[in-house]
């Protein structure tokens, strides 16, 4: 086979990840569009126990491969997807923008010389090849790609952002009808250049954030940490539970527990009040669910409007201090 | 041993700006500033060079792919400590921003330097693609990990965490040499002082071409993974309902909007 798309699955040490689903829906949108069969790769000893799931409508061959590799291991992945796209040939791979896929994809496209983009938010066929798009300029705009003279073109996609029919019809997860099972050997013996010592789980921690009914989330707009008091006094004023960005966790003003996105938490409380974040997408990752989102924020421009259902470009400390007044 | 540290000015945009009917962006409109992921990348070559035991020499040099605009960066690079600065540029080089095609400059400059071990970023902030690091790992064939949050020397080796999606961790063991992509937050980045500033301007720092590198923008320009069509406006979805006027007019409207959403 050459042309068609393949499309990655991700297993990681929680099961197929929910993701492969919508590249799946992807897959099969670009099909429509003109691109050929959808096959479906799963690498790694877990591949078998997921064939069902991925052997959507539409889906013709679902390859299993590496049946030795316990788990993932970037270099093993990295040759394996290497191998497999020099073997079939496909126009389009699609794999996740995921913390895994970034460890062995980039190396993969840079080796054989793929078309490539990563974080790609919206992607369709149009004479004769993959158009996609992404951010540009800390995604002020929308970069419009494409690929000439590629004839395989790697397409890492943001998890959320494509493949909008994978609700409709892949979310149940597939039937197992019609597609193929292809196994394929492949010699990975001494390709492994990492040893896991140790998984450690995400900490417990003293809140369970994702269980809130009302987050009110803080974000690096908070500046240095010296008036973050405020802001807890808040929370506890309006029964919120206090959550926010990464960079807070990493200075160290907020817990682990408290961070929200998708190396944090994944939350969907009834009402998320973001203060002083821009809404960067690995932190919309964990958040865009909500059932109610206000952001405050001083940058008209800042892309936390895009997801939030209420805005108001001001000081956050401004309206903090004005909603403390009103609530005492 | 030597580390290599690849580093990068982003480009933002800030208040208005317009594209013209190509799509294309008024270069005037751009700020330059370091990438916040390098101070990070950076801090973390200094720190193993300070623990590394006394006798062993370490050379942490800096490098990027830039026009002048990147001189800036590199200089307050070496006033936070790295020895030496290079960077490649030719004027073919304009607009070339994929990160297959400057992980194929990088690796130039790597095979050049030989570096036991190379700290990219994760990302850079303004085109966040989080490739060029594992390209460039994936073009010298080195052992990486990408996205780590903590480094410890191990032997001839490293011990590693890597951040996985969802708040795991995962503990790895790799040989040298090898690439690692630095996260944010990994340590503190120290700040650079006026001595510091002064001194970095006795230290050594060179301007590659192409051509030093044996290479030929025909070579970078076929890696390159992509070719911007255009740039567009951002679609903004639905958008906000935008709560207007004063603060106490905003904060009057978030207490209405959440004791309703509470109750519903
Ligand atoms: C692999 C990976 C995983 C990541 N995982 C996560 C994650 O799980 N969660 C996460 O959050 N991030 C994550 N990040 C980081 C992410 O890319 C962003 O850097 C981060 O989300 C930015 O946080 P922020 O919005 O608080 O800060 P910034 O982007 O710096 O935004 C601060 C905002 O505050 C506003 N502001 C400033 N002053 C005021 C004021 N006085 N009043 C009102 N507004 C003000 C500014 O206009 C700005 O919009 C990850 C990154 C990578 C590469």
């Amino acid at each position: 086979m050459s042309g068609g798309v393949l499309v990655l699955g991700e297993i990681g040490d929680d099961g197929l990840r929910p993701s492969t689903l919508e590249l799946i829906a992807a897959g099969l949108e670009l099909a429509d569009g003109g691109a050929g069969r959808v096959a479906v790769a799963l690498i790694g000893a877990d591949a078998p126990a997921h064939v069902q799931a991925v052997s959507v409508a539409g889906v013709e061959e679902v390859i299993l491969a590496a049946p030795e590799r316990e788990r993932f291991e970037a270099h093993v992945w990295e040759a394996a997807l290497g191998a497999l796209i020099e073997a079939r040939r496909p126009a389009v791979v699609l794999a996740g923008h995921t913390a895994d896929s970034l460890g062995f994809a980039p190396a993969v496209a840079a080796r054989l010389r793929l078309g490539f983009a990563s974080d790609v938010t919206w992607v369709a066929w149009e004479q004769g090849g993959p158009l996609a798009r992404r951010g540009a300029y800390g995604e002020r705009l929308i970069a419009e790609l494409d690929f000439p003279a590629k004839e395989t073109v790697l397409l890492l996609l943001r998890p959320g952002a494509c493949g909008a029919r994978a609700d409709a019809d892949a979310g149940a997860g597939g039937t197992g009808a019609s597609a193929r099972i292809s196994r394929v050997e492949l010699d990975l013996d001494g390709v492994a250049r990492t040893e896991r010592i140790e998984l450690r789980e995400a900490p417990a921690g003293e809140v369970d954030i994702a269980k809130a009914d009302f987050l009110l989330s803080i974000g690096r707009g908070v500046g240095g940490g010296e008036r973050i008091g405020e802001l807890e006094r808040l929370a506890r004023l309006m029964g919120a539970t206090l959550s926010g960005s990464g960079p807070l966790v990493e200075a160290g003003l907020l817990s682990r527990a408290r961070k929200v996105g998708q190396s944090g938490r994944t939350v969907a409380p009834r009402v998320y009040l973001a203060l002083g974040i821009s809404g960067a997408a690995p932190h919309v990752a964990g958040m865009s669910k909500a059932r109610t989102i206000i952001a405050v924020n001083s940058d008209p421009g800042a892309r936390i409007f895009d997801v939030a259902h209420y805005g108001a470009v001001a000081d956050l400390f401004e309206v903090a201090a004005e909603l403390e007044r009103q609530l005492s | 041993m030597k580390i290599l540290v690849p580093v990068k000015q982003v480009a933002s945009i800030d208040g208005d700006f317009t594209l013209d009917g190509a799509g294309e962006l008024d270069p005037r409109a751009l700020h330059w500033q370091a990438n916040e992921w390098d101070a990070f990348s950076l801090e973390a070559a200094l720190q193993l060079a300070e623990s590394s035991s006394a006798g062993e020499g370490f050379e942490v040099v800096v490098v990027t792919v830039a026009d002048e605009h990147g001189e800036e960066g590199l200089r307050a690079c070496l006033a936070m400590g790295a020895d030496r600065a290079l960077r490649v540029w030719d004027p073919a080089l304009a607009g070339v921003d994929d990160p297959l095609a400057i992980a194929a400059v990088l690796a130039a400059v790597a095979r050049r330097e030989d570096p036991g071990l190379i700290l990219c970023g994760v990302q850079s902030s303004d085109s966040a693609n989080a490739a060029t690091g594992v390209a460039l790992a994936g073009l010298l064939e080195l052992p990486r990990v990408a996205v780590v949050t903590a480094i410890e020397q191990d032997g001839g080796g490293l011990t590693v965490q890597r951040e996985l999606d969802g708040g795991a961790v995962e503990v790895l063991r790799l040989s040298l040499p090898a690439l690692l992509t630095i996260q944010t937050g990994i340590n503190e980045p120290r700040r650079a002082n006026l001595r510091a500033i002064k001194l970095a301007r006795s230290k050594p720092s060179a301007t590659l071409a192409l051509s030093d590198l044996d290479l030929d923008v025909s070579d970078v320009r076929e890696v390159a993974g992509a070719r911007t069509v255009r740039l567009l406006e951002r679609g903004r979805g639905e958008g906000a309902s935008m709560i207007e006027g004063p603060a106490e007019a905003i904060a009057g409207r978030i207490v209405e909007l959440v004791t309703r959403e509470l109750r519903a």
